[in-house]
């Protein structure tokens, strides 16, 4: 990069916020997406909007791509920035700007930690629901980018039904207002949704208000066994029909189970070809309900064993088994491609039975978990880059997998985003048009194509 | 550095929040993943070991929280722990080192005639004048620090005045062997005298070889794994004469490495057998919890608990030291926030690189602070050194103390 920029760039936001030095860019040269790499030109850390906003506008008259990062955990290659470019961290923008129990919203900076918004909302008897695998370290700028999902899912949804208020800077530098405290708002087109899951594409966030709501006072934690893969397939479309939302309903294939016994040990039975983790929230006598109701329809389909936590403790010990499955999955070979096919949740069992079949036709070992309830699978390919051979049978049986979660009415990513890692998907999944009416709406918001350039379409 | 351990490394992120210098400065050099990232563009041609990129990695503390929360199982902070050893290694030691590592440290004896003069020059009030005075501000910064960090030393270390065998009180339970430790025996000799008590009333005889030396985990930091590897045969063979149910030690570092020394000396069987046999004092305490209980005598004190890297993150051990606490009488524990948060010692961390030590240490003291403890509780010398320096700077002041004076204390009430 032109010395010149780059001395206008650390002139914003200081020069111990600049990073220009090889060793710096090549650990921005990576996100949480295997096989992706891509190193930027530059890097900063910003402090406050103004210096977003400043940034922006200096990058946009020298005609320079711009990436936003939050901390990196995008698992499509979202956050990769480009040789030519920028990449701007909002990380020091962390802080919660407030927390409004009269309205019950949130107004964060972009770098908040999505499980601090947690804590600090359920200090206050308040919930925020979306909870996605990298809770602990996503931020909330990059959750509303890519739209993210989570265990709670089912019955809560995802980041873009609490989003109702952002502050985003434009390419150009100059801010834009969309939404705000108000529960009802129909005046033009709904910017605040278009803006999310925009994986960085048509705007950077630089405050976002979300809303709240009171915190569930109860939960009933259960793990279930099924002996067969249909039967527990069945259970899970089954619980929904006998009009039982549970806040989390997660499933874990014979693989995976393997995997879990193998390194955590937690008591799980490996005669089995599928576990339910089922958890059911809101007023006592709701919850006794519909555990009742849950257990009563998995014991119907054959489940072989059905245990209820009674406590907290024993509630986190069942949820274990779920909670390690990545770890337990990621530990057995060096390379782990965590994928994200999403089916109609009445899909589930033809789709998981399609995985292993097409696991076993390219000899691969290939567990899947995930979000049952949503339809939201995680088939998780365990490999080892070093075996090009074995990688390139994983990209072929991962495309066939695509094609026919697509062929079930489904979709190529449930939570990840496209990024990089699916675009030579989207147009199989949104057409021409699609395409097109995507495409003019970045025009509208970035004719000089400087943000996030090369992601998603 | 073996190459799969560099993959490994699926670069989730997972790491980032518990890492004490990514939360300090939100940079991908200073985080966990990011030095993996930077030791593998090495070991693949693609980055060179440049001076910055070794000093980017020497930033890391080694607090190992990275590794408690990886869900591959990577250990960056050991990784980087191994690299700079491996990059030491060959090259010999530089005089200081010399002076340190094989004149100093593998002979108590040598090692407690160097402190002595500290000793004296605490004593004779001289410290009173020179601290006052500020003579040390014409020192290296290093010296300073190193100086306002020292407590008052014991009058004599606890090896000096240590019987080899403690008998213990009432029927023998069994016969325990006592790891020393350098800095617990020279400047918190109380303490280890405490652990040692502990053990004699809960009916253990305490053997305490006095040709012991350092467990070795200095000259594995300072790429020395020959010196570390001398240490370790000689604590072995020291060690195995005396029929032990358990080799115990009260500092947390010393209990990392001495586990590890089946695996220094692998194919050693005495050596796996004493690797096997180590354990923290808290671990030994927990088996006899009711019987202690028993013993105990009520403490009204306010106390928080720090883990130790080396006891938490290294050795896996969290409910023991919590659980003993509980057991005294009177005692109000609260729980610390980030309990296992480093608190910026990390070995010479604090004296090598005193700005990121003193924002480590920043936020911890705020934790503590936030408790309301009167005393804040741990058990490893550097913590101890470290926590004791700033709480007592502190309005009002919180006291430190090893988890072993605590359960004392209550033990035998002054």
């Amino acid at each position: 990069m032109e010395p010149s920029f780059i001395k206008e760039l650390s002139g914003i936001v200081g020069t111990d916020q600049t990073l220009i030095d090889t060793e710096s860019l090549a650990c921005y040269g990576y996100d949480s997406t295997p096989e992706h790499e891509s190193r930027p030109g530059a890097v900063v850390l910003p402090g406050s909007e103004e210096e977003i906003c400043r940034i922006l506008a200096l990058c946009h008259g020298a005609g320079v791509p711009v990436t936003p990062r939050g901390s990196g955990t995008n698992l499509s290659g979202g956050s990769l920035g480009r040789p030519e470019g920028v990449v701007i961290q909002t990380s020091r923008l962390n802080r919660i700007v407030e927390i409004d129990e009269e309205n019950l919203t949130a107004t964060v900076q972009p770098g908040v930690i999505t499980s601090t918004l947690h804590k600090a909302v359920e200090a206050q008897g308040l919930f925020y629901p979306p909870d996605p695998g990298s809770m602990n370290i996503s931020t909330i700028g990059g959750n509303v980018a890519e739209n993210a999902g989570g265990l709670r899912g089912l019955k809560y949804g995802v980041t873009a039904d609490y989003v109702m208020g952002l502050r985003t800077a434009l390419p150009d530098g100059s801010l834009l207002r969309s939404g705000g405290k108000v529960v009802k708002d129909v005046a033009g087109y709904n910017l605040n949704q278009l803006l999310v899951s925009s994986e960085g594409t048509l705007g950077l966030f630089t405050e976002v208000t979300v809303k709240l709501i009171p915190r569930p006072p109860v939960k009933k934690t259960m793990l279930v066994h099924f002996p067969q893969l249909e039967d527990a397939a069945l259970a899970v479309s089954r619980i929904i029909a006998a009009r039982v939302i549970p806040a989390t309903l997660e499933f874990m294939d014979r693989v995976t189970i393997r995997c879990i016994e193998e390194y955590a040990k937690v008591g799980l039975p490996l005669d089995v070809d599928a576990v339910l983790l089922i958890e059911v929230d809101g007023h006592p006598a709701q919850v006794e309900e519909e555990a009742a109701a849950v257990r009563a329809v998995c014991e119907k389909h054959r489940c072989s064993f059905f245990q209820t936590a009674a406590t907290a403790d024993e509630a986190l010990k069942l949820a274990t088994a779920r909670r390690v499955a990545l770890s337990s999955l990621a530990r057995m070979k060096p390379t782990t491609i965590l994928e994200d096919a999403t089916v109609p949740r009445s899909c589930i069992a033809p789709m998981v039975k399609l995985i292993q079949e097409t696991a076993r036709k390219y000899d691969l070992t290939i567990g899947t978990f995930g979000h049952a309830g949503d339809g939201n699978l995680h088939p998780t390919c365990l490999t080892d880059e070093r075996d090009t051979d074995e990688i390139a049978r994983a990209h072929q049986a991962f495309a066939e997998i695509f094609e026919a979660a697509i062929a079930m009415g489904g979709t190529i990513t449930g939570e990840h985003g496209v990024g990089l890692a699916k675009k030579k998907y989207l147009p199989r999944l949104v057409g021409e048009s699609g395409l097109r009416v995507m495409r003019g709406i970045k025009g509208a918001f970035d004719p000089k194509g400087i943000l996030n350039p090369g992601k998603v379409f | 550095m073996e190459y799969v351990k560099l993959i490994n490394c699926m670069r989730c992120g997972m790491c980032l929040p518990h890492c004490p210098t990514y939360k300090e400065t939100f940079l991908e050099t200073a985080s966990p993943r990011g030095r993996v990232a930077l030791m593998r563009k090495i070991e693949e041609g693609e980055l060179e070991a440049s001076e910055r990129l070794l000093e980017y990695l020497s930033l890391c503390l080694d607090c190992q929280a990275c590794a408690t929360a990886c869900p591959c199982g990577v250990n960056a902070g050991e990784m980087v722990a191994e690299f700079k050893c491996e990059r030491h290694e060959g090259r010999g030691l530089s005089v200081m080192e010399d002076l340190v590592l094989r004149k100093l440290l593998p002979h108590p004896d040598r090692l407690e005639a160097a402190v002595a003069p500290m000793r004296a020059y605490q004593r004779s009030g001289l410290q009173k004048i020179v601290r006052s005075l500020g003579i040390l501000k014409m020192f290296p910064p290093a010296i300073g620090r190193m100086e306002g960090l020292l407590p008052e030393l014991p009058a004599r270390p606890l090896r000096r005045t240590i019987d080899e065998v403690t008998p213990a009180v009432g029927e023998e339970r069994g016969r325990v062997g006592f790891f020393l430790g350098c800095v617990m025996s020279l400047v918190f000799s109380e303490a280890s005298y405490a652990t040692v008590q502990l053990l004699s009333a809960l009916g253990y005889t305490v053997v305490t070889p006095k040709a012991q030396k350092c467990c070795g985990a200095p000259n594995m930091l300072a790429g020395d794994r020959e010196g570390l590897l001398e240490a370790a045969r000689f604590n072995v063979d020291l060690f195995a004469g005396h029929d032990l149910d358990f080799i115990v030690t009260d500092c947390g570092g010393c209990g990392a490495e001495l586990k590890k020394y089946g695996h220094h000396l692998a194919g050693d069987e005495a050596a796996a057998a004493f690797g096997n046999r180590v354990r923290d004092i808290s671990q030994v305490l927990s088996l006899h919890g009711d019987e202690l209980r028993e013993k105990l005598t009520p403490l009204p004190l306010t106390v928080t608990y720090h883990d130790p890297c080396h006891i938490a993150h290294c050795q896996g051990i969290r409910q023991e030291p919590r659980s003993l606490l509980k057991l005294v009488p009177g005692l109000d524990c609260r729980e610390l926030a980030e309990a296992d948060a480093c608190c910026g010692s990390a070995g010479t961390y604090n004296i090598e690189k005193p700005e990121m030590s003193d924002r480590v240490l920043s936020r911890k003291i705020a934790t503590i602070k936030a408790t309301g403890a009167e005393v804040l509780v741990t058990s490893n010398p550097g913590c101890l050194l470290q926590l004791k320096k700033a709480l007592a700077e502190e309005t009002p002041p919180v006291r430190v103390m090893h988890l072993t004076e605590v359960l004392h204390r209550s033990l035998s009430p002054r």
